[in-house]
């Protein structure tokens, strides 16, 4: 029985080798399955102790070359692993890593998401005699190995909101959260309250979250991960894949969609990519990794398990210490942590309320330094030095006038306002004897009669129109930038002709005095990004900053140097993003455009940084900022996981701007897709587009590809988003500037300078 | 007084509606060598949001606009004289031939011989409950209609008002909603037919379900 067992569990294996390494011919493969094969065929005629040494080669021999093979994984070979049904999932982890545990977010198919698995779990620690049981609040994708129900760990925006509950009690309860990503990605539909809008909610929440966060990342798709794993300590499995995209997305972009892409060409993405657990460690986007049992860990691993007990403890034990500080001993003892188990020292996990706020902007600090050398600073060192001053005496500005002097000031309105209030209330009357001798109050009444002495002029402006005699108000003078669209002697339909009776427009008129708008239905033409430059945000008169930072190629992609200098000559921008400071109706501003000609208006590290940058100033000068998307495609998938990391960092910057009583505005025109709508687009609390536009997480392509379901016609348009709650209100484009200027005066919180 | 056999001969000598296909405005006409024979389908998808076949493309002031099928079927002819000329609004540019399925027939006959009693709002309808209660003993060509008489319940929103039946005269030939379900505005509660036409009508029906011929 023994033999059969262990035959049985060599011929698993053997299985679990050839589906990892898929169609490729490989001899150690070639001769472990001969082996197996010949001792199968022989087995009848062996005695009982010639088979059980048999049987023990054989593991012999597959223990070596499982050794030898693990050298010979390529990365896509990895994203096989991950993806495999007997890889661990979280159920396995949550049995045999942690005491105890409940599950809270449903059970199996009962719940709203089955790919989101919550629970609250206890970690048993010793200290002394007594036995300490620590509550940690556990979630993460399960994939159920291969469960169809739980979606493959693609988690709906419903799941991510669960989720995000959960991560909110961990916050009332204050005790640790861990997180297991085990996703190719979220689960694409617009449904309420939309996949983009969920992930950029939990990224938001989870910026501020202040208990300690550690994630474990298996499998890390994009914006799936980034959902739950914005965290303090982020680890991740050896045999993992963290990336932007999966290999096959990849490939699908690069040979063109509409082809099915070659595996090849797949494996040749999955390399340039750099997703593997090495490379995310070498560029810094997870600060430790988890080494697995040859060919990655199975639910049968315990050795592992125990492994991996040992560094989610040890994680929280230094996200905490990095908050609160430990004793010098047990400092020591979690330095030289190779050494020591870190279950024998007892580490609380609740945190005081200083080390909570410590520990934010500690998370803040470690997300903004990394990615750092991943786009090209063009500044000369006198450049860098001067902007350094400059912010510090900005800073010292803005602490003197806005924090010191503000408040005396304020205090001194504040009892000029009382004091006024109190001599009117003496004028009607209250003050009795003592107004009448002071020749206050009703009697000496001059109020009414007051009130009727409007100037002449005045009443003459109220009273007639403004301009009687010019005519018609005429709009064509209106636009300082004209597109080069106008130019163009023809006409064209509007794309609404057929349902709303449009007539064809004239271009010189489209373009030009019309604004791109469709007179008969209001349809937007789309505009260059220059039209709302000058027209909208005076950028003639504005300071443009950090335009120095250029894009660059971080994972030396194949073919991708040339393409980005076609896109910086084509387009006279260095990166997609420009940001700079204006004036809109006197009021001073920070803008950030994100602009779609240059590759596609994508995000890679150096939008990412120049847009935190422009958060900050706008903090520091404590003005308002609004990011105008005037088209994104997302994520820049060339710069891999620099590129995804983008999302955490600037939603963290802006996250800590708007709690500072700052006002984002985000305005999105023509297409605005995944990640800066998962991220820090989608988490402003208001948001605006213009009429036409498309927002959403995935497009129809996509979302037919992975979900299978067929998109209607209209499902991306801005007035979905609105009616889904997305988006805040739709503008006309002549009409942005009237709008933003009272946004200005109306929105945001009380930081701003001129509040 | 309704003649079948006319009807039906008149129907199965030409199978078919042609499609006559226009300029909507003027420009010059690019065909794209659709020949007559050529099957051409009509919008698609789900929603019809793929447009059909492209027949030709019309240019005016450098703006090339298509022109698509707007049912499926077959060319009859095209003008290809036409072909690079300027032309005015509402010229013919070729015809299409568009088979008539059963459906498609059957809806012809009974738009000649049906009146159309509809839903003036959506909501709930009833039968009040004396026309309810003959249907059920009687089934739905036991009732006779009259102008004015009282005939459906519209519930909506906790309200319900009477509706009454106007229109000729005659019996109901067939029910098209489920009592108790929403109906939306504008489509057909029942038809209604003569008393005297209603085996003729049926007959028709029959014999289109059992003769026609698709032809796809």
């Amino acid at each position: 029985m023994d033999i059969d067992k262990r035959t049985k569990e060599l011929a698993a294996r053997l299985t679990y080798i050839r589906d990892i390494f898929g169609p490729r011919e490989n001899a150690s493969v070639a001769l472990l399955r001969t082996r197996l094969e010949e001792f199968l065929a022989q087995a009848p005629q062996l005695g009982m102790r010639e088979l059980s040494r048999q049987v023990g080669r054989l593991e012999e021999l597959f223990g070596l070359l499982e050794g030898k093979l693990e050298g010979e994984l390529s990365p896509m070979d990895r994203v096989r692993i991950v993806r495999h049904p007997q890889r661990i999932c979280l159920k396995d982890i949550l049995e045999n890593v942690y005491d105890n545990y409940t599950e809270i977010g449903g059970q199996d198919e009962w719940s709203i998401d089955p790919g989101m698995l919550i629970a609250r779990a206890t970690i048993a620690r010793r200290m002394g005699k007594k036995t300490v049981h620590q509550p940690v609040m556990v979630l993460g994708q399960e994939k159920g190995h291969g469960q169809e129900f739980r979606n493959g760990g693609s988690i709906k925006p419903w799941g991510n909101a669960n989720a995000l509950y959960y991560m909110r009690v961990a916050e009332w309860e204050n005790i640790p959260i861990h997180t297991y990503v085990f996703t190719p990605g979220a689960y694409p539909v617009e449904d309420y309250p939309g996949a983009a809008q969920q992930i950029a909610k939990n990224l938001y929440v989870m910026a501020g979250l202040s208990v300690p966060i550690v994630s474990v990342f298996s499998e890390g798709g994009s914006g799936g991960a980034e959902a739950i794993a914005l965290a303090d300590r982020r680890l991740m499995l050896s045999h993992g894949y963290y990336s932007v995209i999966s290999p096959e997305g990849a490939a699908a972009i690069e040979g063109g969609l509409k082809a099915k892409a070659s595996p090849e060409l797949i494996e040749k993405c999955a390399e340039r990519l750099r997703i593997t657990a090495r490379d995310n460690l070498e560029l810094g986007f997870i600060d430790r990794v988890i080494q697995e049992p040859p060919l990655g860990a199975r639910p049968e691993h315990y050795e592992f398990f125990r492994q991996l007990r040992s560094e989610v403890i040890r994680a929280t034990d230094e996200a905490v210490h990095s908050a609160e500080g430990l004793g010098p001993l047990r400092a020591l003892a979690l330095r030289q942590r190779r050494h020591a188990d870190p279950q024998e020292i007892f580490v609380r996990w609740s945190l005081s309320d200083k080390a909570r706020r410590t520990l934010v902007r500690k998370r803040y600090a470690k997300f903004r330094a990394m990615s750092r050398s991943a786009f090209r600073d063009n500044r000369s060192l006198g450049t860098r030095l001067a902007t350094a001053v400059a912010r510090m005496l900005w800073q010292a500005h803005s602490l003197l006038r806005h924090d010191l002097l503000a408040r005396y000031q304020r205090r001194l309105s504040r009892l000029v306002e009382q004091l006024e209030a109190e001599v009117r209330a003496l004028r009607y009357g209250l003050g009795g004897p003592l107004a009448r001798l002071l020749g206050l109050g009703e009697a000496a009444g001059g109020g009414g009669a007051r009130r009727m002495a409007v100037p002449p002029e005045a009443l003459e402006r109220l009273t007639s129109l403004s301009c009687p005699e010019a005519g018609a108000c005429r709009l064509e003078e209106q636009w300082v930038y004209v597109s080069p669209k106008s130019r163009q002697d023809r006409t064209l339909t509007c794309p609404n002709a057929a349902t709303h009776g449009c007539q064809d427009l004239w271009a010189p008129d489209l373009f030009g005095e019309f604004a791109g708008v469709c007179s008969t239905c209001g349809h937007h033409f789309p505009m260059e990004f220059q039209w709302y430059l000058y027209n909208v945000f005076d950028f003639a008169k504005a300071l443009e900053f950090n335009a120095e930072l250029e894009s660059a190629n971080p994972l030396n992609y194949e073919g991708f140097d040339l393409k980005l200098e076609e896109a910086k000559r084509a387009t006279g921008l260095g990166s997609s993003c420009i940001t700079f400071e204006t004036r809109l109706d006197g009021l001073k501003t920070v803008v950030a455009v994100l602009a779609s000609p240059f590759r596609g208006g994508t995000v890679g590290a150096a939008e990412g940084e120049k847009l935190i940058r422009a958060v900050e100033r706008a903090r520091i000068k404590r003005t308002p900022l609004i990011l105008y998307s005037h088209g994104t495609a997302g994520i820049r998938i060339q710069e891999g996981t620099c590129g995804v990391i983008q999302m955490p960092r600037v939603t963290m910057a802006v996250r800590r701007y708007i709690s500072a009583g700052g006002l984002y505005l985000v305005l999105y025109d023509t297409n605005s897709y995944a990640g800066p709508v998962a991220s820090f687009l989608g988490c402003s609390p208001y948001q605006f587009a213009v009429r036409s536009s498309n927002i959403g997480f995935a497009g129809p392509g996509v979302i037919r590809e992975t979900t299978g379901m067929e998109v209607p016609p209209r499902y991306h348009k801005s007035f979905s988003a609105l009616s889904r709650g997305h988006i805040q209100g739709i503008w006309d484009r002549r009409d942005i500037k009237k709008n933003l200027n009272q946004a200005l005066l109306t929105m945001g919180g009380g930081n701003l300078y001129y509040r | 007084m309704l003649n079948v056999k006319e009807m039906l001969d008149e129907l199965s000598a030409s199978p078919y509606e042609e499609i006559e296909i226009k300029t909507p405005h003027t420009g010059v006409v690019q065909f794209v060598g659709l020949k007559p024979g050529d099957r051409v389908s009509g919008p698609g998808g789900k929603w019809h949001e793929k447009p059909g076949t492209l027949l030709a493309n019309l240019t005016r002031e450098k703006n090339k606009k298509p022109i698509c099928a707007p049912q499926k079927g077959e060319v009859k002819d095209v003008r290809g004289e036409l072909e690079g000329q300027f032309v005015e609004a509402g010229v013919p540019l070729m015809t299409i031939r568009h088979f008539l399925s059963k459906e498609e027939v059957i809806a012809r006959i009974l738009k000649k011989a049906l009146h159309l009693f509809c839903a003036p709002e959506r909501a709930k309808y009833y039968f009040v409950p004396e026309v309810d209660a003959k249907i059920k003993a009687g089934g739905e060509q036991s009732v006779k209609l009259k102008d004015g008489m009282e005939m459906f319940i519209v519930s909506r929103m906790k309200r319900e008002t009477p509706l009454a039946y106007s229109g000729p005269e005659g019996i109901i030939y067939a029910v098209y909603f489920q009592q108790g379900d929403n109906v939306d505005g504008g489509q057909p509660l029942m038809g209604v037919c003569q008393e005297s036409q209603l085996p003729l009508i049926q007959d028709v029906v029959n014999r289109v379900q059992g003769e026609w011929e698709e032809r796809d």
